[in-house]
């Protein structure tokens, strides 16, 4: 076999390699109740779960709890198939959490808690202003 | 009075470049097609003429859009959306590239002044890679046409105004309406760095068309090997520029940004390094083609990857695909489709040329031999490809899911949760191959080399650089075998490199020590990665085990830290104490505290409390009027060390109404290592501050009392004569009441007013919003020798701030310069090679 040969194979096997380890590595998009079926199976893989601060019926968000020391904040998250889950953050909360209209967090559930290690908020003014913005106009 | 004309005119411009574009194509194809002389002549003329007019339009849509920006034009959307009339006048130029439309002009612009250079350089080649450039050119100026033709919206126009863009009421009463201001530039771009890194990016990104161009005219023109020469300086300069480029976004992503580092492996910044890792396989494969056909295909190859990996970024970052993926991604403008079309028209065009051509380019059936420099770099060339590859599996994971759902089967792939982890875990492996083959591939410059020669050669290198990371990796205490790995070949690559240079240097030979220079620069910053994210620390870590609930056994470090204001805390080795607020103002050194100034109805306007000293001179007195950048406060934070000089750090935190709070950190440069930190989080600036119920005390001269769990001491009581504000008859009468308040070491001191005036009683209340107390005195009662206070608090002033300590970070800023450095001797030696050869 030529060395050029046992390269090419050597090539080939890594760049399988990286497929295989970037779909083993890859997270997903779940609910609570999945990421909490993923728990309760023993995974210890950390999800994605998409959501919207909880809010009462006056539109006001409820459950956001910094810790005493503030170090850390649990909130009440609403997923997409409309269960409520209890979100536990382990960095202090992130000063735009209650602008934001959607909410990812990153984690896994463990018991009856999801714990995020990260957080992304996607807030409306942080995209192009959809509407004119009231202190500007006048 | 809407000012019509002048974003008519902007567009009218966009039109025209965009048909010059594309007649100046047609022209250079002509040339290409003619076999007479004459017809040549002519069409290339033509051709020029073209795309000199192109170029002119192209600078005439950028002196209209940054009029529109500079003159406050808010009836234009762009302008509205990302200037405003505080903004100075050199970050104007940042406006361009926060908006897609802007930087896509930025990137036309740039292929402008590279296809003037290359038509006045090269005669030999200029029509069939103007063929190539003008048709780019009419793709790129399509994104900003903004055109609709039959329902189908072709690019995105800078000029378009605001009303089109907004439904909003106002505009149904007053189609002329103009707003006083726009919303700004993003403060996170006001920074120097952001004037210099997207042009430094943009045009590196750029100069990838010019191998491109003569590698499809090479294949084209069937002179397959003739495109390396002229192609190669070009390669060169277009990687040195994204590195640069890519570096000055690190650098700014460090002093700016708080994610604690300078490198996130964030999608947008993956879509560059792909590219470029790509590229300096290629530049090393062209290098090597003369004595190696396999490296001719090779180079083919990795240069047209190059430039469709560019395209390829250039839609994942502005077609909207990553979402919430990124912290850089554009707003997505609806050019999704246009930029897939731009993206799959060169990608196919290309493969299918190298496809066609494929056979005839020439090829060798010899072996390389292990002994050749061929065979280093052909196995560093594998491994760029590969560390390339894996970056590029990872970041086009939303990729995925858009591709299989358009086949029905519904994806829910997310990014990995931890990126830094997915990626260095595999690219520190391809790192330190990189580096073994840097150190070694060199030395096959010299001469033919063999076995024995070869180990004769490598035995000090090897046995210096043996030596030397052992002696650090036991002083370091470095125990993972990856990093002790790359720690070895990084210094054996510096090692074996710096030999190379010395024996050149000795030759005097300077002009060929590119390779060497630039190499001692990656193996520099490989080390400085390596020790700054491998070993950075954070100081502010709590690793008391605090549980979140008591079931649950899992300890958790927490590495932020909680500071009152004044209320020294002890973290790591050091003691810190937050000191309270700052403010910036124009013209005023330093910080001074917030307390000194107060703000007046204009926000950049305020009025001095008091006097302020800076280093022994007064720089202002109360009363005086200063201007202030309302969005800036600073944290006063004090590090103090047993023996050792304290220092201050301010890190900032910038309120801005669009994008909430922004923090960035301060940094403390030492030699060996840098002590970084940023603020978390700080009470809600927005909201009211929210006081308790007052409580009414009764207090004697000299006696204690709690104020918001401080221990505070009434000291006396005493009559004034000048109340500020108010005009004191001969009846009236004022007193002020002197309390002193003990928070840990400092003394705050709170003087209320009571005034008796007219015969009515009054108070002025004293606050401090740093302990969060306001108190006020309502009255005397003389019978009993006491005093009535009431008292009222609030949350005291806080921050939260992470430290990290970043050891020898400045070896990877040291390393770029030298990287910089290896690379502009480098592209001086191979652009006069190919002066040499016409």
């Amino acid at each position: 076999m030529k060395k050029s040969h046992i390269i090419g194979i050597v090539v080939i096997a890594i760049a399988v390699f990286v497929i295989i380890s970037t779909a083993g590595d890859a997270s997903t998009y779940v609910t609570f109740d999945e990421a909490k079926a993923l728990f309760e199976s023993g995974s210890g893989k950390k999800v994605h779960v998409v959501g919207q601060l909880k809010k009462n019926d006056t539109g006001e968000i409820v459950g956001v709890e910094p810790s005493d020391d503030k170090l850390t904040v649990t909130f009440l998250m609403i997923d997409n198939n409309q269960r409520t889950g209890k979100v536990f953050y382990d960095k202090p909360m992130p000063p735009d959490l209650k602008q934001s209209e959607q909410v990812v967090v990153i984690g896994q559930y463990k018991n009856d808690v999801f714990y995020a290690n990260q957080i992304l908020l996607k807030c409306p003014s942080k995209y192009e202003e959809e509407s004119l913005q009231v202190s500007a106009v006048n | 009075m809407i000012n019509l004309f002048i974003g008519n005119l902007g567009h009218l411009f966009v039109i025209l470049s965009f048909v010059l574009s594309i007649t100046s194509a047609w022209s250079y194809f002509q040339v290409t097609r003619k076999k007479d002389a004459w017809a040549q002549k002519e069409w290339t003329l033509n051709g020029r003429v073209l795309f000199y007019l192109h170029s002119i339009f192209v600078v005439g849509i950028i002196i209209v859009l940054f009029l529109i920006i500079y003159n406050n034009l808010y009836e234009y959307h762009y302008a509205y959306a990302h200037a405003s009339r505080h903004l100075p006048v050199h970050y104007m130029i940042s406006c361009f590239w926060e908006g897609q439309e802007g930087s896509f002009l930025l990137w036309i612009f740039w292929n402008c002044v590279l296809g003037i250079i290359l038509i006045r350089t090269n005669k030999k080649w200029e029509a069939p890679i103007m063929v190539i450039f003008a048709s780019v050119q009419a793709f790129l100026a399509s994104m900003i046409l903004g055109l609709s033709i039959f329902e189908i919206k072709i690019g995105s126009s800078p000029f378009v105004l605001l009303r089109d863009v907004f439904v909003d009421p106002i505009f149904e009463i007053n189609p002329d309406f103009v707003p006083k201001d726009g919303t700004g530039l993003n403060p996170l771009l006001q920074n120097y760095w952001m004037v210099i890194h997207p042009p430094t990016l943009f045009l590196g990104y750029a100069t990838t068309l010019i191998p491109f161009s003569y590698v499809i005219a090479g294949l084209w023109q069937k002179k397959y090997k003739d495109w390396i020469k002229p192609a190669l300086p070009w390669a060169i300069f277009s990687t040195a520029l994204m590195a640069l480029g890519q570096l000055m976004g690190a650098y700014w992503a460090y002093e700016t940004l708080s994610f604690g580092g300078y490198w996130s492996w964030d999608p947008v910044e993956n879509a560059v390094y792909v590219p470029w890792i790509i590229q300096v396989a290629s530049i090393h494969t062209m290098i090597i083609f003369k004595k190696n056909n396999t490296a001719l295909k090779t180079s083919v190859i990795l240069v047209i990857t190059t430039f469709i990996l560019i395209l390829y970024a250039t839609f994942l970052t502005r077609s909207g695909i990553l979402g919430n993926a990124s912290v850089h991604s554009f707003t997505d403008l609806g050019l999704s489709g246009q930029l897939l079309i731009y993206l799959l028209a060169f990608s196919s065009a290309a493969v299918g040329l190298v496809i066609y051509r494929w056979k005839k380019i020439p090829t060798s059936d010899a072996e390389v031999s292990t002994y050749s420099r061929e065979f280093w770099i052909f196995m560093g060339a594998t491994v760029l490809g590969l560390m390339g590859f894996q970056v590029l599996a990872g970041t086009s994971i939303p990729v995925y899911n858009v591709i299989l759902e358009k086949f029905g089967i519904s994806s829910n792939l997310a990014p990995p949760p931890d990126q830094a982890i997915f990626y260095s875990k595999f690219q520190i492996w391809g790192a330190i191959l990189i580096a073994i083959f840097s150190g070694t591939g060199q030395f096959f410059f010299w001469k033919n080399m063999d076995k024995s020669k070869l180990w004769n050669e490598l035995a000090i290198p090897v046995l210096i650089s043996l030596t030397f990371s052992t002696i650090i990796f036991m002083l370091a205490g470095i125990h993972k075998i990856s990093n002790i790995l790359l720690l070895t070949a990084g210094m054996y690559s510096l090692v074996a490199n710096t030999s190379i240079l010395l024996r050149l240097l000795k030759k005097k030979s300077f002009k060929l020590a590119g390779g060497a220079v630039a190499h001692i620069g990656i193996a520099l910053m490989l080390l400085g990665i390596l020790f700054s994210a491998g070993y950075s620390r954070v100081i502010s870590l709590n690793t008391s085990g605090m549980m979140f609930s008591r079931e649950s056994s899992d300890k958790m470090n927490l590495e932020n830290v909680l500071l009152f204001v004044n209320e020294p805390k002890v973290m790591s080795d050091y003691e810190l104490t937050y000191k309270g607020q700052r403010v910036e103002l124009e013209g005023v050194p330093g910080f001074p505290p917030k307390k000194l100034t107060r703000r007046t109805s204009d926000e950049h306007t305020v009025i001095a409390n008091a006097d302020y000293i800076y280093e022994g001179i007064t720089i202002f007195q109360a009363g005086d009027t200063l201007t202030i950048l309302p969005e800036n406060t600073y944290f006063e934070v004090e590090y103090s060390k047993n023996g050792e000089k304290p220092f201050t750090l301010f890190p900032r935190a910038q309120v801005n109404p669009n994008m909430g709070l922004i923090v960035s950190p301060d940094i403390r440069r030492l030699f060996s290592k840098d002590l970084y930190t940023h603020i978390s989080s700080i009470p809600d600036p927005g909201s009211e501050k929210e006081w308790s119920e007052p409580v009414t005390q009764m207090v004697a001269i000299g006696e204690r009392f709690f104020v918001n769990d401080f221990v505070s001491t009434l000291i006396k009581i005493q009559k004034i004569d000048v109340v500020e504000g108010i005009e004191l008859g001969p009846e009236d009468v004022a007193a002020e009441a002197i309390i002193e308040i003990q928070v840990k070491n400092k003394v705050y001191t709170l003087t209320p007013i009571f005034i008796i005036k007219d015969k009515m009683i009054g108070n002025i209340p004293a606050t401090d919003e740093e302990i969060g107390a306001k108190i006020s005195f309502l009255n005397i009662h003389p019978e009993e020798g006491k005093f009535e206070l009431s008292i009222e608090t609030t949350q005291r002033d806080y921050i939260i701030m992470k430290a990290i300590e970043m050891p020898f970070i400045n070896v990877l800023w040291l390393g770029t310069i030298v990287l910089m450095m290896g690379f502009s001797i480098a592209i001086v030696r191979r652009y006069k090679e190919f002066k040499k050869s016409i």
